[in-house]
């Protein structure tokens, strides 16, 4: 008991360190990357130029300076302002750990760009305006995709061989396509065509004054992508959990299960979905946060205004706060993800043996 | 080499997965037509469009077969060139060392709807300056219109005649491409018939002048035109081509070397295996797209350079720890054993040994990855971040969204590419899943 105590501990300890340490190296690439390898830096400082020469020029109270004594003053406050961002140290190696050490720390700072709807600066306050709506649609897209096509894989497992289960395995190919390009053809028919329901945004263009209306306009507008998202992983997803339905419930012990006259509910509950939900889980938790890509293009075809949408607009600014803050936030949300899962995997499946690095198939 | 060979026995019990050859098959073939019909350079300059190109073809045209199921047909783009030989054109000296020119080009109009623009192109060949021209109109009924009394062409013109508002005002303020072919007894139609455009001019004796009348149209081609006049043909083509080969290299790319690099990795163990390991623990953490994205707003969009990234990124993916699992189960195997007992080296009992025995169970992964890594050029296209040179499907469908093609009703605009896409994938998604069932006989079972 005590040994297993130990060897737990010491596995949690270095999957810890190793999690760790891959998102140290996945947000300090992001930091080079965002600032081009520090040649950001000469665009900032020319723009910095060129803002103070524009204001200075602009004030009528320097109109009678001698040009020198302008030159002079322009160039102190070019040379304040890059002290200030910090741009006359260079970028590598200080500046560059400066920024991944604050980005560690979720010292997010401020956006150089980007404001929120609030007006303020700051990235936490950006992305939190932001959250809500990707977390909206997002989430509700997942749960609804995870619940259906369980039960449906579930349903169809049962009836192998019959129409609809061949019906769902032709249609598993439909699933090569992203989310954006079910949502292009949803939008055809039913904004283009049929004009039942919005091309995208978040609300009615007069904002619904009651807040009942405002509730019902968000959902009519949140109907399309979600539809969009369920379908472009739907047939897939049944066709590979059906599969493994499938394998697992001719196991001996459900062969058993049936001759002891169980019923079939019950024996989908204790003998066929116990043993195959972690790794059900796993993969669906997989997908999401890969999905969570999916979500910038899905959420500019829909002009939906989360996350995604201020990912792409903040590299379309080159707002490398915003970018880097976006990035570090889904490293530990996917550290902590993979980490959970090992647990989860353990708790759920005592066949898991613990410590070794070997998974088993 | 058996397990191969019984595989591919079994090819003829699935149906779809010949569908998915046949699918492939005409998608290569086009893509070899295509290059061969339209080369690289020249695709590039029609993509590229401008005036030398896209002049004479309408905007927003849809495809000219769409008449076939229509009763009220849409016009098609008449074109009269004198200097092609069509219409009259007479000279005649006059004394004081210049000539009269007539041009006259006539042309039958058939369609009771309007003409999206009319446009007179003028070539004079002459060491002087501009000369003066008179350019009327004759319509069926027998009126007579003057567009212009007095205007002056330089070496080359173009007169916009839709946009010319004094005439329009002539016209009792309807546009010129619809004033000058309506019927004066029913407005809202065009009167079928035959028109003549005559230009009579003053130009020196040694100048030569020409002129072409472009009646724009609403219908083009095979696959009708884009917001710029671009024939569509162009980049539904020219997709086919750019879409496999990225498609395929990103997914042999990657493929091969997530095989190889697992194989290896699991066979030496100890640190290699840990660093490889390490690296897809790391590049888990990297999510692809919003990299792509950076180093296409801040790098380059050249599609070589997205593919090399593409496929560095991909290759430490989670495919990596699903195909480690199987070499390490694989090489506990009896023959592998034996194989270390006659003294085979490391590297022959994993490119001989250990490899050719996986190799089945994933070469499906290959082909379902291939329409990933197609969507996935597309998607860039449409954040705007495909080939600025390059006509790709993508491309078309980023133009048809940020011109609002579904808002005006120019579906046609979408659907082309987007069914090209849906095809192609479903192709590689056909072979792929029938290859899963082929190789992986468990799944056949049950």
């Amino acid at each position: 008991m005590r040994g297993t105590v130990i060897r737990l501990a010491r596995l949690t300890v270095s999957r810890v360190i190793y999690l760790f340490l891959a998102v140290v190296v996945g947000v300090y690439l992001t930091v080079i990357i965002a600032n081009m390898g520090g040649e950001l830096d000469k665009m900032r400082i020319s723009q910095i130029e060129e803002e103070i020469g524009v204001s200075v020029l602009q004030n009528p109270a320097y109109r009678q300076l001698p040009p020198e004594e302008l030159k002079a003053l322009v160039d102190g406050l070019v040379q304040t302002q890059i002290h200030r961002f910090g741009l006359d140290r260079p970028f590598f190696p200080k500046r560059s750990l400066i920024y991944l050490w604050n980005a560690m720390r979720l010292q997010l700072g401020w956006a150089e760009q980007m404001v929120s709807d609030a007006g303020s600066r700051q990235v936490p306050l950006i992305l939190l305006e932001r959250l809500p709506y990707t977390l909206a649609l997002f989430g509700t897209a997942n749960l609804l995709l995870f619940f259906l096509t369980l039960l449906v894989a579930l349903y169809l497992s049962r009836r192998y061989g019959s129409f609809l289960d061949k019906a769902t395995i032709a249609l598993a190919p439909s699933s090569s396509a992203p989310a954006w390009f079910y949502g292009l053809f949803l939008i055809l028919v039913f904004a283009a065509l049929l004009r039942v329901l919005p091309w995208g945004g978040l609300v009615d263009a007069p904002v619904p004054t009651t807040t009942l209306g405002y509730v019902f306009s968000i959902v009519r507008h949140m109907i399309l992508p979600t539809i969009a998202v369920v379908t472009s992983t739907f047939f897939a997803s049944i066709y590979s959990w059906r599969t493994f339905f499938l394998i697992y419930s001719s196991e001996d012990y459900v062969e058993l299960a049936r001759a002891k006259g169980l019923s079939s509910r019950d024996i989908d509950m204790r003998y066929v979905l116990r043993p195959t939900l972690p790794p059900i889980i796993t993969s669906f938790l997989l997908v999401l946060i890969t999905m969570w890509m999916g979500m910038i293009v899905l959420e500019t075809v829909f002009q939906w205004p989360g996350l995604g949408r201020a990912f792409y607009h903040a590299i379309q600014l080159y707002d490398t706060p915003v970018i880097i803050a976006i990035i570090v936030i889904f490293g530990y949300l996917l550290a902590a993800t993979v980490f959970v899962l090992d647990f989860v995997y353990a708790i759920a499946d005592p066949r898991v043996r613990v410590g070794t690095g070997a998974e088993r198939r | 080499m058996t397990n191969w060979l019984a595989g591919l026995k079994g090819l003829r019990r699935y149906p779809s997965l010949l569908a998915g050859i046949v699918v492939i098959a005409i998608f290569v073939g086009l893509s070899i037509y295509t290059v061969i019909a339209i080369p690289y350079s020249q695709a590039v300059a029609l993509w590229r469009g401008g005036p030398d190109v896209t002049a004479t073809n309408p905007k927003n045209a849809a495809p000219a077969w769409f008449n076939l199921f229509r009763s009220d047909k849409l016009p098609t783009t008449i074109i009269v060139n004198s200097a092609e030989g069509r219409g009259t054109k007479t000279e005649q000296l006059l004394g004081n060392g210049t000539k009269q020119v007539d041009i006259t080009l006539p042309f039958r109009y058939t369609f009771n709807l309007f003409p999206t623009d009319l446009r007179l192109y003028t070539e004079l060949t002459s060491e002087g300056s501009s000369v003066p021209v008179t350019i009327s109109w004759l319509t069926p009924d027998g009126r007579r219109i003057i567009l212009q009394d007095n205007y002056s062409i330089k070496a080359s013109d173009t007169y916009y005649i839709t946009q010319d508002e004094a005439l329009r005002a002539r016209l009792s303020g309807a546009a010129p491409r619809v004033g000058l072919l309506a019927d004066p007894q029913n407005q809202g139609k065009a009167l079928e018939g035959n028109y003549e455009l005559v230009l009579t001019a003053q130009v020196p004796q040694t100048a030569t002048l020409d002129s072409r009348l472009v009646v724009y149209g609403s219908v083009y081609g095979l696959a009708g035109t884009d917001y710029m006049g671009r024939n569509l043909m162009t980049p539904l083509l020219w997709g086919a081509p750019i879409a496999l080969i990225f498609g395929v290299l990103a997914a042999v790319g990657t493929g091969l070397l997530t095989f190889v690099l697992s194989a290896i990795g699991s066979w030496l163990g100890g640190w290699t295996d840990r660093i490889l390991q390490w690296i897809t623990q790391v590049n888990l953490i990297i999510p692809l797209l919003p990299v792509l994205i950076m180093i296409g707003y801040l790098y380059s969009r050249n599609i070589w350079t997205m593919l090399g990234v593409v496929i560095a990124l991909s290759i430490f993916s989670s495919n990596m720890l699903t195909n480690r699992a199987m070499f390490l189960q694989a090489k506990e195997a009896p023959y592998i054993e034996a194989a270390q007992a006659y003294g085979a080296g490391n590297f022959r009992i994993i490119f001989r040994y250990l490899m050719p025995r996986i190799a089945p169970t994933l070469l499906p992964q290959f082909v379902l990855i291939v329409p990933t890594f197609v969507f996935l050029e597309a998607t860039l296209s449409v954040l705007g971040l495909g080939d600025p040179v390059l006509p790709t499907w993508g491309k078309v469908l980023q133009d048809a969204f940020s011109q609002g093609a579904l808002y005006k009703g120019l579906y046609y605009w979408f659907l082309e590419p987007a069914i090209l896409l849906m095809v192609l994938g479903v192709g590689f998604s056909l072979i792929g899943y029938s290859l899963d069932r082929v190789f992986n006989p468990r799944l056949r079972t049950v």
